[in-house]
């Protein structure tokens, strides 16, 4: 299961751009690629997402919903408490990387669904809303904690909130949702064939760029210590547990439980950066884009997206 | 013709700065000011830009020499200790010195 996962063309593309990094091939993309790509990746996810909630029973996805709010909440705490209690990391460094092992990598959600699909496991289509859902909450839990310590005036809420909410990440995947809830199958027809059609393949060019990109932070390994290495990988397992317990309580089916999971396990290395850097300056960002991006961003797309499938499947073989 | 004597202020800083430091020199009432995309490498390691976390800017703005040293201690004061932030002044000579 393990070598038919890393021989997805998606993940090999993720593997191929390491390689480029590591080799130190010339090959990078332009930003604008890169950033087109993102775009597109990410409101295809929002219009997905929004045309099956259209057809989601209301309800639904509320039950779902409530539990990726506490799995928001509980896990930069766990991850926060495990930072400065074993890591010995000061209040910052420690409430910034427990913000990105809170909030969601965008990703590795599209690399677990493009998992599904290929094994053919069914979930619930919802599920972009609680990539959504889990995106915020760690983020202004993370800057309220390191704040909480901090002597050096208030925070700028006002102007926080708004960067967060408005965001490029969320501000697309949230309008994405909206274009696919409001306009709902039948008229997103037309637009099918670029945003579903071409989406696998424009995931796996975007996944070679991440490799590249994921490679170039390994260089802050050294910096990083042994015990932001181990953390990198044991938090996703922690996390990726959780998350399937969240999963299984709250209803959802196997495949959902899976991509509930890898969310959970999943860190942001997109919002969350860019929201610490401004919030939060006396965090190093070496530290947390070393661990989300250099280690666990791997981690979860070689290793870790079958290993939540397993646990899914664990708990609803004795839970389900 | 007489030109006038005014200076120069460069600031190369990360991206993650911009609008921070937009709003820092309207608030000190620069007339304007000229923002491009940069890479190199420094004391904060290589920067090259590749993507959103690592890109740096260059920001440039013609003013008094008065407001140049405001804007110059402001920024010791706020960035220099967190933020990987080069800074410094030089002197020019404009056309239309009212302008600037």
């Amino acid at each position: 299961m393990m070598l038919d996962n890393l021989l997805d063309p998606v993940v090999l593309c993720f593997v191929v751009g390491v390689a480029a990094g590591v080799l130190k091939s010339d090959l990078q993309f332009p930003e604008q690629l890169y950033e087109g790509l993102s775009i597109y990746l990410l409101f295809s996810i929002g219009l997905k997402g929004g045309i099956e909630l259209s057809r989601a029973a209301p309800g639904e996805v509320f039950l779902p919903a409530l539990a990726t709010v506490a799995l928001g909440v509980v896990i930069p705490l766990v991850a926060y408490f495990l930072l400065r209690r074993l890591g010995r990391f000061d209040r910052p460094n420690a409430a910034a990387i427990a913000a990105h092992y809170g909030s969601v990598s965008a990703v590795t959600y599209a690399v677990v669904i493009a998992y599904l699909v290929r094994i053919g496991q069914s979930y619930e289509s919802y599920v972009t809303v609680l990539l959504v859902v889990l995106e915020i909450p760690a983020i202004a839990l993370g800057i309220l904690i390191a704040r909480l310590g901090s002597s050096t005036g208030g925070v700028k809420w006002g102007a926080l909130l708004h960067e967060v909410f408005l965001d490029k990440s969320v501000y697309l995947l949230v309008s994405g949702l909206m274009v696919g809830y409001f306009s709902g199958f039948e008229r997103s027809e037309a637009v099918a064939p670029l945003f579903f059609g071409l989406f696998k393949g424009a995931l796996a060019l975007f996944l070679l760029e991440m490799g590249i990109i994921a490679s170039r932070r390994l260089e802050g390994l050294r910096h990083a210590g042994f015990f932001l290495v181990m953390f990198a990988m044991a938090m996703p397992l922690i996390s990726g547990a959780l998350g399937t317990v969240a999963g299984l309580l709250s209803g959802l089916s196997l495949g959902g439980t899976t991509v509930l999971a890898t969310l959970a396990a999943s860190a942001s290395y997109i919002a969350a950066p860019a929201a610490m850097r401004i919030a939060v300056p006396k965090a190093n960002p070496t530290f947390y884009l070393t661990a989300a991006l250099g280690i666990t961003f791997p981690f979860n797309i070689l290793a870790g997206i079958p290993i939540y499938h397993a646990m899914a499947r664990f708990a609803h073989s004795i839970g389900g | 013709m007489t030109l006038a004597h005014r200076k120069l202020v460069t600031i190369i800083t990360e991206s993650a700065l911009e609008n921070l430091l937009v709003k820092d020199l309207e608030k000190f009432g620069v007339s304007g000011y000229t923002i491009t995309d940069v890479r190199g490498e420094g004391a904060r390691g290589k920067r090259k830009g590749d993507w959103d976390q690592n890109r740096t800017i260059c920001l440039i703005t013609i003013c008094s020499s008065d407001l140049a040293h405001v804007i110059l201690d402001h920024l010791a004061a706020v960035y220099f200790e967190d933020y990987a932030v080069v800074a410094y002044l030089s002197d020019v000579e404009v056309h239309r010195g009212n302008k600037f």
